[in-house]
């Protein structure tokens, strides 16, 4: 005669259609719940989009420049004097079988150089004076803003190229005359900043044959730059100090400016893991609030929970529906806070010049990361909806 | 067959030893028009509860169409309201922002039906209580009646045996209420058990059946066309 007493299912459209429902009644207080877990999830997926485009950008910059050049300097002896590569040291490393150009600059001591000779001595703009060889450009991948680099015939006179740094604290420009070394030279060039040579963006380059007749140059290197085939880098690493100083081998610094290229971005991810940080405690703070909203929500909506407990819904489909709710309300805000992320990060890569990247996976893990902060900060206020009895929940209007 | 609501010995005491309801043994047939009167506070509202599973006796038993309501799960009870149980209140309770036929298609909610269905059924039920131009209103556009009206179709939409109404005519005024009231009759003449909580007097002397309750006990039967006051019914 009775009946069997099983409960209809809630389909999953129904269940969706119910939670839409609940946060429609409510959209202002659904609006600022939900933007504080877009802040959160913007904040973690432009910090990831950011670094993730300046890599890129990197890795476009090492791509084109080559990760095969190596530099070797002097370095200091046992006793921390300051010691000089052999002059014939450039033509040694060139000699390496895998080494397919080299190039060299050597710094001339006791050189400045000033805009007109009415500047103080002291005012040198920390611009130093390379002596430097004409096939210098190929060999370090740099490219010239204006004018021409140094020849064999123009490197025997009075002509400078500037790097791109020193260029702009000179105000100089090609045919225009600097006070180099108590006499005037012509600038003939000025050089792009070159990302694996950045010690000639603030230097004023002369030949070599002219800093040794009209600067009093030694003759002695100080930085050699070496192109190597690139699966023999490493190999030529290796014997590149005892190639270019075979009596003191220990007194070479060599050094591969990729390396370091790659290290200063090393340095970036501590501070990204910092905003990274700053970032989850925003999602945090946005959970809470979802939390707090949700609270408030099961104790306006008592009227309505014993409503639909008369209706038939069990517990379980009274929790399932605020579980809905607040997974909705923070998938609204994952979801928000991507588009903002991803925004933020476009337009942060455009004004660099980078390329715009944006993981799939850190879009993937932010939303993750909302659904899982949904059901634990919708999960309490469910709970609470679900334990309220009918009776209590339908006296109060 | 046996009786549709059968309380035997029912008790509901709260915290604090406040007894609601003490030793109410009531039986209720199928088809019965019935009305439980009594002044607020008397324990009319609990025994309501009481028979529309919201809530358990403290001692005693309630059964619902042969099923022990003390002995039921959760699911099940819920299952019980969904199935056999039509519930009109006072306060209507409806969904505000949510137009009539929505409103009463949520009576079919947990009733396991598909959406379309419901809206099917919603349609019919709107139509049975005279509202089929209604539809598409949200509650603010309605007039009290009207409201009452569309809480009414969202009751009956499952088309349950049982209809439990609390005060049905409480928020509204007397020709809103006197539809309300036909329009009940009407659903008992095609078969539906209705029992109506009320404490207008002459609301109860117009219902075929009252069940006088007072300070949490049922008092005898007072004859139609005399008041329920606990004076004449012990003369009677």
């Amino acid at each position: 005669m009775s009946r069997e007493l099983i409960p209809g299912r809630l389909s999953l459209p129904d269940l969706v259609r119910v939670g839409q429902a609940g946060l429609r009644a409510r959209p202002l207080r659904v609006l600022l719940s939900a933007l504080g877990i877009a802040i959160g999830i913007a904040a973690m997926v432009a910090v990831v989009g950011i670094s993730s485009s300046s890599r890129e950008d990197l890795n476009r910059q090492l791509q084109s420049l080559g990760t095969n050049l190596l530099t070797a300097g002097p370095g200091k002896n046992l006793f921390g004097e300051d010691v000089h590569l052999p002059a014939e040291s450039v033509a040694m490393v060139g000699r390496i079988e895998p080494v397919t150009s080299v190039s060299a600059t050597a710094l001339v001591q006791d050189a400045s150089v000033y805009r007109t000779d009415k500047i103080p001595a002291g005012q040198t703009g920390g611009i130093q004076v390379l002596a430097a060889q004409v096939d210098l450009l190929p060999t370090i991948s740099g490219q010239l803003a204006e004018g021409v680099f140094l020849n064999e015939a123009i490197a025997q006179y009075p002509a400078v190229v500037l790097g791109a740094q020193a260029a702009d604290h000179l105000g100089a420009a090609p045919h225009q005359q600097v006070y180099l070394g108590k006499q005037w030279f012509t600038v003939v060039g000025v050089l792009q900043p070159a990302p694996l040579a950045p010690e000639l963006d603030n230097a004023a380059l002369v030949g070599w044959p002219a800093a040794e007749k009209l600067l009093g140059f030694d003759g002695y290197p100080t930085t050699i730059y070496a192109r190597a085939v690139e699966d023999d880098v490493t190999a030529v690493q290796k014997v590149l100090a005892t190639t270019a100083n075979p009596e003191a081998p220990n007194e070479v610094d060599v050094s591969r400016p990729s390396d370091a290229l790659a290290a200063q971005q090393a340095a970036d991810a501590t501070l990204n893991a910092l905003l990274l940080g700053l970032g989850a405690v925003a999602l945090l703070v946005g959970g809470v609030g979802v939390a707090n909203t949700m609270v408030i929500s099961v104790l306006e909506r008592r009227g309505e929970i014993g409503l639909r407990r008369s209706l038939g819904a069990t517990r379980a489909q009274i929790r399932s529906q605020f579980l809905a709710e607040a997974l909705l309300l923070s998938t609204l805000g994952g979801v928000g806070g991507a588009l903002i992320g991803s925004l933020v990060t476009i337009g942060y890569a455009f004004s660099r010049g980078w390329p715009a990247v944006v993981p799939p996976w850190a879009l993937a893990g932010g939303l993750l990361a909302t659904l899982v902060l949904g059901s634990i900060a919708g999960l309490y206020p469910a709970i609470r909806a679900a334990r309220l009895s009918p009776t209590e929940a339908l006296s109060t209007p | 067959m046996t009786a549709l609501i059968e309380l035997e010995r029912a008790t509901k005491r709260y915290a604090g030893d406040v007894v609601a309801l003490d030793d109410v043994s009531i039986s209720i047939g199928r088809g019965e028009l019935a009305g439980i009167v009594g002044p607020s506070g008397s324990g009319k509202s609990t025994l309501l509860n009481l028979i529309g599973t919201l809530d358990r006796p403290t001692s005693g038993t309630v059964r619902i169409d042969g099923h022990d309501v003390g002995e039921l799960s959760d699911r099940e009870v819920s299952a019980l309201r969904s199935q056999l149980i039509g519930f009109v209140f006072q306060q209507f309770h409806l969904t505000a922002g949510v137009v009539a036929l929505d409103n009463v298609a949520d009576g079919l909610l947990y009733a396991g039906v598909p959406r379309a269905e419901r809206l099917r059924r919603a349609a019919a039920a709107l139509q049975q209580v005279g509202l089929s131009h209604r539809m598409e209103h949200r509650p603010h556009e309605l007039s009290g009646g009207e409201r009452q009206r569309v809480a009414i179709a969202r009751a009956l939409i499952g088309h349950p045996p049982l209809l439990l109404a609390d005060e049905p005519t409480g928020n509204l005024d007397s020709a809103a209420g006197a539809g309300v009231m036909d329009l009940l009759r009407g659903l008992n003449s095609d078969g539906t058990t209705i029992l109506i909580i009320t404490h207008d007097q002459q609301i109860a002397t117009s219902l075929p059946r009252r069940l006088p309750i007072s300070d949490g006990r049922m008092q005898p039967i007072a004859p139609p066309g005399i008041g329920a006051t606990k004076e004449i019914c012990h003369e009677s």
